[in-house]
């Protein structure tokens, strides 16, 4: 019997891990959709920000929250480069190219990480006002999450907002879904790049901290977790945020239920239904037919 | 008017399937081998079935163009079926059995490809790693059948032509019967891409649209190239089953089927001896390096995709090529 | 009267808001040559791929000698006996020039599906292709990659393969952009040379060349066709200047 504590509880920690995934997947989403490239070296863009934002507060005294925005800005200047210098040379090249630099880079970051600071998993100790629990009302739950799923929303609302409303944003949705016309409406390409670039791997580092707590932080994180942000980027759809939201939330909370109730195949139920979503709807459920 | 066959290029392309001296040279090398090296056969096995199983990957990536991370899935079906037979006591003579594997790889690589073949790029990509993904789970979750994550070994296999027997010890038997099976499917596969078959298949990985303004039925050529590599998959799985009396999920998993992309990549995709050179290359630097070093040897792995994916798109064969179009510019097909 | 070679009723295409082909009634017959000309986005590139099957329309029919071919996919109709170039190349850039033509005259005779006896084994289909290659100058160039080769000469490739496939329908988009004047004359050639049973649609927005080619001119203007008429006619019409031939550069 399933009460009704059981599916709060249920609820509130799938959403919150489908927070992580979305903070984790909408940079990569966006990229995906603006530049069309396939940038499997995201993972590591998550796990070097979390690396950051952990050892910042760890050996550097930083506070929780500055923690967060040092490692936002460190990841995402490092992320800029990397784009200007590298990514920009394979724009137009062969899927297979990108998959093999995004690849390669990918592994050149695990390595130096395990070689620089070690194998081991990084603990990233929570500021006190956040750990504990909070009542919600009919459940006591873990305050962290809680506080994970308001800082999910906030995002979202503001890169809604950022979107809708900006011209940064206005120019991001234009080049997605025509990049040619965008061009030749003067947008300028090759910064809108470098900027969506920096900003999603930014908050891919903020994702990496932000969910340290349930997904750990060693140096295999990279690749680990790669296969669910790329399912959410899939079936979200690119370049969609409220796609990738959707999809994050319906794959944090069916992972975390499956995890629970039915321990062996949960796994197996995902991939099953990320195969069937994207046969169903190539496109994701909330990406743009491509007429 | 002029006989058109007097024009180099006629000739040129009704000639490229002529066998070449050099091409005796990868099997005298396999050869020499095993009288050369008779204490590293192990090693001479698994670097032969790593040739074929990187061939299968070169049919649907370097003459299709298809991108897949999950080519594992056939290998990995062949390995479990030559497995679960042979532990169950079902079936366990070698030859039948690899036809057996065959077999199921194909049913998998048919049934994948139908449905995964009618999309394209990044969702293409995913839905092979889901694919190969899945199989893991459930080989997982059968672990009555599969032995899950310890996998099964001592698998039971019976002598080859019912005389030479299969040694964990001094493996003899595999390395030949490798290299024999390894010869056979090369032959397959080349026969096949000097065909008209393979032909359209390289304008389908060229140009797809232009594919179909020609008339070409384009998804059936795709699935009946998926489904081939496949069961060439499914036989490098099979036969590494039976040379190790052994398999276990790591046939199915990730890491095998991006050391296959890397190796291919590296030897050169879409030039036929990509294969083999990319394995020779790839397994001597990992056999001495992977073990002592191996954060090193994943900087170094990961700087070489880098490299490679910058500069050096066509591996080793394709700067070989580069170099010899230097001195003087030649036909190339 | 026998049905035309190729017809479209009430052609419709709409992208979302955007109508992109507006009721369209459009015949060619067997040996027409047919030029469509118009505005930079008029929908000419629109109704080609229409006709060809690149697209599906929203509303309408296409037929071929009064058979209806609207469900009919792309390659079903390359078949049938249709084929086209399109604006920009799409050719197969890393193989050779003769492996391009090959390709297209191994589907048309029905060779590409042999996976066990080699390409080169088909000497009637090598032949071929060298001689088509021939008859467009391209033989010196045979043995080349398409990277190689100026945009010019990958153009008369362009246009090789859509003659490999022996149409009945042939349906050139633009097939003279891009090529050097001082080559455009085998492109014009060739088009003058191609057999007169075929009926032959050119998009162009060169006048010199339509009106040199064509026995007969429609124009469209914003998905719509706006007027057809022989070449008198048309050069004459008022509103046709107006709407097209007005505008300075190329409209």
């Amino acid at each position: 019997m399933i009460a009704g504590v059981d599916i709060a509880s249920m609820l509130l920690g799938g959403v919150a891990a489908g927070m992580v995934l979305f903070i984790v997947s909408v940079g990569l989403s966006v990229t995906m959709g603006l530049m069309g490239f396939v940038n499997l070296a995201h993972g590591g863009f998550a796990m070097l920000g979390g690396y950051a934002i952990a050892l910042a507060m760890k050996h550097w005294g930083f506070g929780f929250v500055s923690a967060l925005v040092f490692g936002f800005v460190v990841t995402a200047a490092a992320s800029a480069v990397l784009e200007r210098l590298l990514y920009a040379r394979l724009y137009g090249a062969d899927e297979l190219d990108q998959v093999l630099f995004t690849i390669g880079l990918v592994f050149m970051i695990i390595a130096s990480v395990t070689l620089l600071i070690g194998p081991e998993n990084q603990p990233l100790a929570l500021p006190s006002f956040l750990r504990g629990q909070i009542n919600l009302g009919i459940i006591q739950y873990r305050a962290y999450s809680v506080v994970l799923i308001a800082i999910g929303i906030v995002i979202v609302g503001a890169l809604w907002l950022g979107f809708e409303r900006t011209r940064l944003g206005a120019q991001i949705r234009a080049a997605v879904d025509n990049r040619r016309m965008a061009e030749s409406l003067g947008i300028n390409i090759a910064r809108l790049f470098t900027i969506t670039f920096a900003f999603g791997s930014g908050m891919a580092a903020l994702g990496g901290g932000l969910g340290a707590e349930f997904l750990g932080l060693d140096p295999q994180y990279a690749l680990k977790y790669l296969v669910y942000f790329l399912i959410v980027v899939a079936v979200g759809g690119l370049g969609r945020v409220t796609g990738v939201f959707y999809a994050a939330l319906l794959i944090g909370v069916l992972d975390f239920a499956l995890k629970k109730y039915v321990p062996q195949g949960g796994t197996a139920f995902i991939y099953a239904l990320t195969i069937l979503l994207l046969l169903w709807r190539p496109q994701g459920l909330f990406g743009a037919k491509a007429t | 008017m002029t006989e058109p066959l007097d024009h180099p290029a006629a000739r040129a392309l009704a000639e490229r399937h002529r066998l070449r001296p050099w091409e005796a040279i990868p099997w005298l090398l396999a050869l020499g081998f095993y009288f050369a090296f008779p204490k590293h056969l192990g090693f001479g096995t698994e670097l032969l079935v790593t040739v074929l199983f990187a061939l299968s990957l070169d049919l649907v990536l370097g003459y299709a163009g298809i991108v897949t991370l999950g080519q594992a899935a056939f290998f990995g079906a062949g390995a479990y079926t030559v497995g679960i037979l042979a532990k169950q006591g079902i079936w366990t003579e070698p030859i039948t059995g690899l036809i057996l594997a065959a077999l199921v790889a194909a049913a998998v690589g048919l049934g994948s490809g139908l449905v995964l073949l009618r999309t394209q790029g990044l969702t293409l990509l995913m839905l092979t790693l889901c694919t190969m993904a899945l199989l893991e789970e459930a080989a997982n979750l059968a672990h009555d059948y599969t032995g899950g994550f310890d996998g099964l070994d001592s698998l039971p296999i019976a002598p080859l032509l019912g005389r030479f027997e299969f040694n964990p010890l001094y493996p003899t038997t595999q390395y030949l019967y490798v290299l024999v099976v390894l010869f056979v499917c090369f032959v397959f596969v080349r026969t096949l891409v000097y065909s008209p078959f393979g032909q359209s298949l390289r304008g389908i990985r060229e140009n797809m649209l232009r594919m179909h303004a020609v008339g070409a039925p384009v998804r059936g050529r795709l699935v009946l190239c998926y489904t081939l590599s496949a069961a060439i998959a499914g036989i490098a799985g099979g036969i590494w089953a039976q040379a190790n009396a052994y398999v276990n999920l790591g046939t199915l998993g990730l890491d095998r089927a991006a050391t296959v992309l890397i190796i291919l990549v590296l030897g050169g995709h879409g030039r036929l001896y990509g294969a083999f050179i990319g394995a020779v290359a790839y397994m001597v630097l990992s056999h001495f390096l992977a073990k002592i070093y191996p954060t090193a040897w994943q900087l170094g792995l990961g700087l070489l995709l880098v490299v490679i994916a910058l500069f050096a798109r066509n591996g080793i064969l394709g700067i070989v090529a580069a170099l010899g179009r230097r001195p003087a510019p030649r036909a190339t097909s | 009267m026998s049905a035309p070679l190729l017809e479209t009723r009430a052609l419709c295409r709409n992208f979302g808001a955007l109508a992109a082909a507006r009721d369209i009634d459009f015949r060619l017959e067997a040996g027409a040559r047919h030029a469509l000309i118009g505005p930079n986005g008029a929908g000419k590139t629109t109704f080609v791929n229409l006709l060809t099957g690149v697209v599906q329309p929203t509303t309408g029919a296409i037929l071929m000698k009064g058979r209806d071919i609207t469900g009919v996919a792309q390659a079903e109709r390359v078949k049938l006996g249709i084929a086209r170039t399109f604006q920009i190349n799409r050719l197969f850039r890393r193989l050779s020039v003769l492996e391009n033509v090959y390709i297209a005259v191994a589907e048309r005779v029905g060779a590409a599906p042999s996976m066990f006896r080699p390409a080169g084994v088909r000497r009637d289909v090598v032949d071929e292709s060298m001689q088509l290659l021939e008859t467009l100058k391209l033989s010196g160039d045979a043995a080349r990659r398409i990277s190689e080769l100026p945009y010019g000469r990958q153009r008369l490739v362009e246009l090789a393969i859509a003659l490999a496939l022996r149409p009945e329908v042939l349906l050139l988009d633009e097939p003279a952009a891009g090529v050097p004047s001082a080559e455009s004359h085998i492109i014009l050639d060739a088009i003058d040379g191609l057999p007169r049973d075929i009926g032959v649609l050119i998009i162009d927005h060169d006048m010199d060349l339509v009106f040199r080619f064509a026995e007969r001119i429609t124009v469209m203007v914003s998905g719509a066709v706006f007027a057809t008429g022989s070449p008198r006619e048309i050069a004459a019409d008022t509103e046709v200047r107006a709407v097209y031939l007005g505008r300075t550069g190329h409209g």
